[in-house]
């Protein structure tokens, strides 16, 4: 008996409308930036070697600071902690009443609004967008000075980023091509194989973790290696879970694509159409309370593979072939053999 | 949100005491059924989880789970807080049930990571 499941069910739209549950796919298309400004902190981007000014100075002292620094604000600090921030328009206003040596303290903005050093660049990037400021002081958690930030500062931490990333993904490319690359062959395949013992939950995902961590040692990106990592895991935990002697689990990698298998000599599955159904179990409770068993195994991996196929017969075993193609920008960028 | 938000709101206790909690989460999903986590969830969020056992850890880990909160109290057996620590997945204890700590956190701006998230 042999049943062949289909590529990524075209259903999904029309079972779940707009609600349809979110891919790995949807997830990729959060912008990298978006990501960005929530992993950089704000004391990775900010400019640290700040330009201060004492609040009882004249403001003509804070304008030839800024006319020979070439800045156009500065934090008003008293006593190590700040309290105020200065800039052109606070200026332009002492200048209007012609009181350019009055001390800042009159002039300054009472700085309330402040980020911390610890905090995401995307905490800056709201404040900036609620409060329309051009500046903002950066303090610790003892209210001490510790660095300003501009938009053009996270513009430019930001850009940084990106090309580390870009560097990253260099090195990575070139590690992941360098393996299949100098090893010549008219086709050349690196195997993992993995003996999984039917019972043994405490060691449940030990082989799927280590799948995981070589596709992303060979170069294989975040996206493709959850993909994979996750169907190896249903995988392997359906032997442990159904079988009677336990089975094989199998990686196979190629520069082209990804193929996961599993082989058992038993009991063997019945009814192949049933076990595609969604929530069909056959788990006990002992699995269930485990939070295996609800019959979501098998369509899980459909989800994560481009293809899967699986052959059962009672008393002889199952064999599950799960297909991932590689995406060409993914694992290798050099086109399979010759 | 960082992890250490995370800790203060849910009153949690971090059982491994070794791993770095000053990530960054981004977003949030709660499932007992580790096969929902698998199948209906986004990669770098916290999950919130009734259950101990060390295939929770290993289900975070394939699915790109930054930490892990049980709730109701809930510690853990040793061999789930070794997995966490050699795969890095920082374990929280929290004494708050599942759905009050899911509203706290959502109040305090965690988006829903679940497969439908979209708020």
């Amino acid at each position: 008996m042999k049943a062949m499941a289909p590529t990524r069910p075209p259903t999904e739209q029309e079972k779940f409308g707009r609600h349809r549950p979110l891919t790995d796919l949807d997830a990729h298309e959060i912008n990298r930036i978006e990501e960005l400004s929530y992993d950089l902190k704000i004391h990775e981007v900010m400019a640290s070697n700040v330009i201060t000014t004492s609040p009882d100075v004249p403001v003509s002292r804070v304008l030839e600071l800024m006319r020979v620094n070439r800045i156009s604000g500065a934090p008003v600090v008293e006593d190590e902690k700040l309290i105020g921030i200065i800039s052109l328009e606070d200026i332009v206003r002492a200048l209007q009443n012609d009181e350019l040596t009055a001390p800042v303290r009159k002039y300054m903005t009472p700085s309330l609004v402040t980020v911390k050093t610890f905090e995401c660049v995307v905490e800056a990037i709201k404040t900036f967008s609620e409060k329309r400021l051009g500046r903002l002081p950066v303090v610790d958690e003892n209210r001490q000075l510790k660095g300003i930030i501009t938009k053009g500062d996270i513009t430019r931490g930001i850009l940084h980023a990106v090309q580390r990333d870009y560097k990253e993904e260099e090195v990575r490319r070139y590690r992941a091509s360098h393996l299949f690359e100098d090893i010549i062959s008219d086709r050349t395949t690196l195997v993992l194989r993995y003996n999984i013992k039917a019972g043994d939950f405490t060691h449940g995902g030990n082989a799927s973790s280590h799948i995981k961590r070589a596709l992303l040692r060979l170069g294989a990106d975040a996206q493709l290696a959850r993909r994979c990592g996750i169907a190896a895991y249903e995988a392997e935990m359906n032997l442990i879970i159904h079988t009677t002697n336990g089975g094989i689990l199998k990686l196979e990698v190629e520069p082209h694509r990804i193929t996961l298998s599993t082989t058992d000599d038993g009991p063997g599955i019945a009814d192949i159409e049933k076990v595609l159904q969604p929530g069909y179990s056959t788990a006990t409770d002992n699995v269930r309370e485990m939070g295996f068993g609800a019959g979501m195994g098998l369509v899980n991996i459909q989800r994560c593979v481009d293809k899967m196929e699986l052959d059962s017969a009672p008393g002889k075993g199952t064999k599950l072939i799960m297909r991932i193609t590689v995406p060409s920008e993914s694992l290798n960028s050099k086109k399979g053999s010759s | 949100m960082n992890l250490n938000e995370i800790i203060t709101l849910s009153e949690g206790e971090v059982l491994t005491s070794q791993l770095d909690t000053d990530v960054n989460i981004h977003g949030g999903c709660c499932a007992d059924l580790m096969s929902d986590v698998l199948a209906y969830s986004r990669p770098r969020a916290v999950l919130l989880t009734g259950l101990t056992n060390p295939q929770v850890v290993r289900t975070a880990h394939m699915a790109d789970f930054r930490a892990i909160v049980f709730i109701r109290g809930k510690k853990p057996q040793l061999e789930t807080i070794e997995i966490a620590i050699q795969e890095n997945i920082p374990l929280i204890s929290s004494p708050l049930g599942m759905f009050e700590l899911s509203g706290k956190l959502h109040d305090a701006g965690l988006k829903s990571y679940e497969g439908n998230g979209s708020d």
